[in-house]
């Protein structure tokens, strides 16, 4: 059966609320055809990931919109732009794309799109209530918000985000539909070391295996035991949405949709036992520098630093001065706290350079370099940064990140697996 | 030879040569959006453009901002001429259709069986808006 439009959206489409509201109506009946959906659903919030200039055409898109008079029809947060509008760190965006990214920034907050330029809405004060439909953009935020929030979203990409924003509707199908929510893969993590899991540097690596194992599936994840808390959840799933398809993930006892199903958990058609070497092998493959004897920056905040994470850098630098630079992204919604807080001027005199409202693997910050390595505790940055930085990276932990930036040779502890 | 396709998004007929690809392509760091060339070197393809041609896409991996580079590409005139999908890919498409509510002339998308690509090969293509794909 092919899709139905109520009669206030064949109205909406044919321009009764104006220009721009048609055309996001048709964007969003075009995608819900294409998608095989047999009806369109409200969305009560959205985040717009569309926001990031890849080119003029998104400008004029998006500009379009505002000349139709668009209006997002339900809360909605904006991803990272391609400039720190805040003045933090310097971006080496040239002319004429920075005026042109200007412009695409502009052209969202002309729409109604709050100015919070986060991969973090979820520590912004954006969190979906559980159960709900919502459009999201971005694909941590995405599996942050299915998996822990427990509101329903698919991974909204370019343009179909802001046209479902100002819509307020997206087409039923996918994660919007609990059946498909249910886990077809169990990840049993009984064999590894509880010592490991304890760590930090565990949640990026865990989340990395996952999303090459599970890729668009759903899995759960048994064998954990234990509340790793939301900083360790955000890594892990940035990093899984990063080396696969991943829109939705469970852990028993600890996500919400996991936590609701109490009857023994779910069965599902395949397990898979997670092994120490498997675990070793996902980290060793999070680096493409083998053995360098310098680095040239660590980069942390991807997904943005929450005030924790800023807390525990503090901690591990201890006052040092550092050798490298070391890149902390962050969003406006930590930055304030950071500036009023006097936490900010002394972590910059000590070498810290922070990003607001973007990052370094999105956006030109970090000094051309041919060689150069990067080192990082963020399983994203891993992901992206050689392709998009030309750097080399090496993954660790953030107290290893932190003592090599001090020394500006690689520091690293050896992990134990299992 | 000739094909009728069903027809996923709608545009302009025309005669075009064939680009088979031999394995699936993500848009979002696989094709340069300012030349249409290949530029992922793990790629069978790599090198090749995809701009002006009737492209063949047997499987598409799907980055949300492929839809911004299919975008890009119409806007640099530098698009396939059309596409012919093995399976609709919603994110890829949206960037026709916003290419079309844009008024800029867009390539149609067409959805054929893999099986039915290598037909094609090295063909001039003529292409219908109804969905007719013929060697020339």
């Amino acid at each position: 059966m092919s899709l139905t439009l109520t009669a206030e959206e064949r109205n909406i489409a044919a321009g009764a609320h104006g220009d721009g509201a048609a055309m996001a109506m048709r964007i969003v009946a075009d995608a819900a055809r294409l998608l095989g959906a047999k009806r369109l659903i409200p969305v009560n919030s959205a985040h717009i990931d569309g926001a990031l200039y890849h080119g003029d055409s998104g400008t004029l898109f998006a500009e379009k919109l505002v000349a139709g008079g668009a209006k997002v029809g339900v809360r909605s947060t904006l991803n990272v732009g391609a400039l720190d509008l805040t003045g933090c760190a310097q971006i080496r965006l040239a002319e004429p794309q920075r005026d042109m990214a200007r412009r695409m920034m502009d052209a969202y907050t002309a729409m109604g799109c709050e100015a919070s330029w986060t991969c973090a809405p979820y520590q912004a004060g954006h969190r979906p209530e559980f159960g709900t439909d919502v459009a999201w953009g971005e694909s941590n935020a995405v599996v942050f918000c299915n998996s822990v929030l427990g509101a329903r979203t698919n991974r909204y990409g370019d343009f179909l985000d802001i046209a479902c924003a100002i819509s307020a509707r997206a087409p039923e199908v996918g994660l919007h539909l609990p059946a498909n929510r249910l886990p077809s893969l169990t990840l049993d993590c009984r064999d590894l070391d509880r010592a490991f899991l304890a760590q930090d540097i565990a949640w990026p690596v865990l989340g990395s295996l996952y999303g090459r194992l599970v890729g668009d599936a759903v899995g759960i994840v048994t064998g954990i035991g234990f509340d790793p808390g939301e900083d360790n959840l955000k890594a892990f799933g940035a990093a899984a949405a990063s080396s696969g398809a991943v829109g939705l993930f469970h852990i028993d006892g600890v996500t919400p949709e996991a936590r609701h199903h109490k009857t023994g958990g779910w069965q599902t058609s395949e397990t898979i036992a997670v092994t120490p070497a498997m675990i070793a092998d996902a980290q060793s493959r999070l680096s493409t520098s083998i053995k360098p004897d310098r680095i040239d920056a660590v980069a942390i905040g991807s997904p943005h630093l929450s005030i924790d994470e800023f807390r525990q850098l503090e901690r591990a630098l201890a006052g040092r001065k550092l050798a490298v630079p070391l890149y902390a992204c962050t969003g406006r919604h930590v930055l304030g706290w950071l500036t009023e807080s006097g936490w900010r001027e002394a972590l910059e005199a000590l070498g810290v350079i922070v990003v607001a409202d973007t990052c370094v693997v999105v956006t030109p910050i970090m000094r051309e370099m041919a060689g150069g390595v990067l080192m990082t505790n963020s399983g994203k940055f891993a992901h992206y940064g050689p392709g998009n930085t030309g750097y080399d990276v090496l993954f660790a932990s953030l107290e290893d990140c932190v003592e090599s930036a001090v020394s500006g040779r690689p520091s690293l502890h050896r992990v134990q697996h299992g | 030879m000739a094909e009728r396709c069903e027809v996923l998004v709608e545009g302009s007929g025309g005669t075009a040569p064939a680009l088979i690809l031999t394995e699936p392509i993500s848009f979002w760091g696989g094709i340069d959006p300012s030349s249409g060339n290949v530029i992922n070197p793990r790629h069978p393809e790599h090198g090749i453009s995809i701009a002006g041609k009737v492209l063949f896409l047997p499987g598409t991996i799907g980055s949300s901002s492929a839809s911004a580079v299919l975008l890009e590409l119409v806007h640099a005139c530098m698009a396939p001429a059309a596409l012919v999908l093995h399976e609709p890919d919603a994110i890829l498409l949206i960037g026709l259709i916003c290419a079309r509510e844009m008024e800029w002339s867009t390539p149609p998308a067409y959805k054929l069986d893999r099986s039915r690509h290598a037909g094609f090969a090295g063909a001039q293509i003529q292409f219908s808006t109804d969905g007719e794909l013929s060697k020339t």
